[in-house]
């Protein structure tokens, strides 16, 4: 399949989609206007609600503090999540003694947790930057966990009878191979760190995109709630394709990746 | 199991110490559940500096064992490990050692690869970069140097390894069937190419393969193993093959026939050994002939 005929396609799915909406909302076929529109507002208000506010400066504001605590909550987690798999991988007793406490921690769901920490860190971001801490944490954590215990023993054997030290041993084998792995888990702990930020603002707050949400639905503005998540789309998928952009950067020795870099 | 050992490396060399020198080595692994598993008993192997030594036997015999015993990854259960007369602890800090899996850096380039060999030695940043290039040249992959491991054929993958290894100028060089995962092309290739770079500055070399023709093809000697568990060192023969020497058209010389049908000899009752222990899965290649 070529890839005009692809994008023709997927416009078509997205266009069938807007005509039935449209539809439904717009002509009497199926209930009295003003009840559907209640419940499903009219794809033209919602496209026309999310360009007003996308030229408006208000939105931005928003955006930038889920951005912020999304850039928090996965740089902090991140860096908890090496520290703890490097010192638990290198220690056997320490991951021995931990490993029930950890495994608990892990199941539990950590939307419970918002409002605990709502109540510990107030209102602001630095709640929801804990919450979006307990999800990116434990992902990283185990990815590098692993990647530190299930370095190659041949390429670890190799490097040192090469005469490397503990210190060029970490820089050269531990480290690559560790970061391996969180890179490639890098797309769901930048998703979760974005789902702890916006639930979080979601159950308390005063700015972000879940609070703006949230604040539609309160006063039963679906225009507004459609027109929140729509944006909220489009945030999350621009983040995904820088992601993405810095994936292909970083990983590029591993087969599979983007060959683009010979000789 | 230890019958007609033979060691002449002890013999001659009394002015020079041996390179490495195994002296009554046994070597137990402690499986999990308690059991045990003796690799090798009582083994004596001496290599002169300057020498190339085989080690061939049936497959499972041990011979990767000793190798690493001679390498200081593991500690030998009983017997002493000499290198140039001193008792080894810890790593073999004057071996190289190449080994039969990929062992680069998949995250390094062979360039970064060959180079990052000579930070542990504290060699500068630009004089390193000279030599990896340089070595790198030497094996021939001038046009790959941007190269990552998964980039690269096989044979391309062991020139890494070898140009890893070369760049350090170690004392000692240790093998552990290197080209064992190579098409039969490629490993006659890269034999020439270990040949050539390591007639310059001769160095000892122990190179361990189950193919006879490859052992007897590069080396001075060959040293044939028994058969697995508690494996020994059956004979030891001298090679005589005038070097400098081409792989492919030294098999075709009459000496060569003749030191290969002494050899498989006695190699041939220790694969028959494994065989009907069921360890012969896959048995020493070059039966034929």
């Amino acid at each position: 399949m070529n890839r005009v005929k692809l994008i023709g396609l997927q416009v078509l799915v997205m266009v069938v989609f807007l005509a039935i909406w449209h539809v439904v909302t717009t002509t009497s076929l199926f209930g009295d206007i003003k009840t559907t529109q209640f419940f499903f507002s009219t794809p033209a208000d919602v496209l026309a609600r999310t360009w007003k506010q996308l030229t408006g400066a208000d939105i931005y504001w928003h955006l930038g503090i889920t951005l912020t605590e999304t850039v928090l909550a996965f740089v902090i987690g991140s860096a908890a999540g090496i520290f703890f798999g490097f010192a638990f991988a290198r220690n056997a007793l320490l991951a021995a003694v931990f490993d029930p406490y950890i495994k608990a921690a892990n199941a539990l769901p950590r939307v419970v947790l918002a409002p605990i920490f709502a109540l510990w860190f107030g209102l602001g971001i630095w709640s929801k930057v804990a919450l979006g801490f307990t999800l990116v944490f434990f992902i990283v954590f185990f990815n590098v966990y692993q990647g530190v215990r299930e370095v190659s023993p041949t390429v670890l054997a190799n490097a040192r009878m090469l005469g490397m030290n503990e210190r060029q041993l970490f820089r050269h084998v531990y480290w690559p191979s560790a970061l391996t792995w969180m890179f490639s888990s890098l797309h769901t702990s930048v998703g979760f760190a974005l789902v702890g930020a916006v639930v979080g603002e979601y159950l308390g707050s005063s700015a972000g995109l879940g609070y703006k949400i949230h604040e539609a639905e309160s006063v039963f503005d679906v225009t507004g709630v459609f027109s929140g998540m729509l944006i909220l789309a489009i945030f999350v998928i621009l983040i995904d394709s820088i992601v993405t952009l810095v994936e292909n950067r970083l990983l590029v020795w591993r087969p599979g990746q983007s060959s683009t870099t010979t000789t | 199991m230890e019958s007609k050992v033979s060691r002449p490396g002890d013999a001659g060399t009394a002015a020079e110490q041996p390179a490495v020198r195994l002296a009554g080595i046994d070597i137990t692994f402690h499986l999990k559940g308690g059991s045990r598993y003796q690799a090798v008993k009582g083994i004596d192997l001496s290599v002169a500096p300057g020498e190339f030594v085989s080690v061939v036997g049936p497959t499972g015999c041990g011979k990767s064992t000793l190798l690493n015993a001679a390498a200081g990854l593991l500690t030998p259960s009983a017997g002493k490990v000499a290198i140039f007369g001193q008792p080894l602890s810890g790593l073999n800090r004057r071996a190289g050692y190449l080994f039969q899996q990929d062992a680069l850096m998949p995250w390094k380039t062979a360039f970064d690869n060959v180079k990052v060999a000579l930070e542990p030695m504290g060699v500068s940043d630009a004089e390193a970069d000279k030599r990896a290039r340089d070595w790198l040249g030497r094996v021939g992959l001038r046009a790959f140097v941007e190269r990552y491991p998964h980039m690269l054929s096989g044979g391309q993958r062991k020139r890494v390894a070898l140009a890893q290894m070369l760049i350090r100028d170690p004392e000692i060089l240790l093998m552990d069937e290197p080209f064992g995962p190579l098409d039969a092309q490629t490993r006659q290739i890269m034999g020439n190419l270990l040949l050539d770079l390591w007639s310059r500055d001769r160095k000892a070399l122990i190179f361990v393969t189950h193919d006879l023709e490859e052992a007897i093809a590069l080396s001075d000697r060959v040293v044939v193993m028994t058969a697995g568990p508690a494996a020994g060192i059956v004979a030891d023969y001298k090679v005589p093959l005038a070097r400098p020497r081409d792989i492919a058209e030294i098999r075709l010389e009459k000496a060569f026939h003749e030191i290969h049908r002494d050899i498989w000899a006695s190699l041939r009752v220790e694969v028959q050994k494994a065989y009907a222990m069921g360890e012969g899965k896959e048995l020493v290649e070059g039966a034929a002939s």
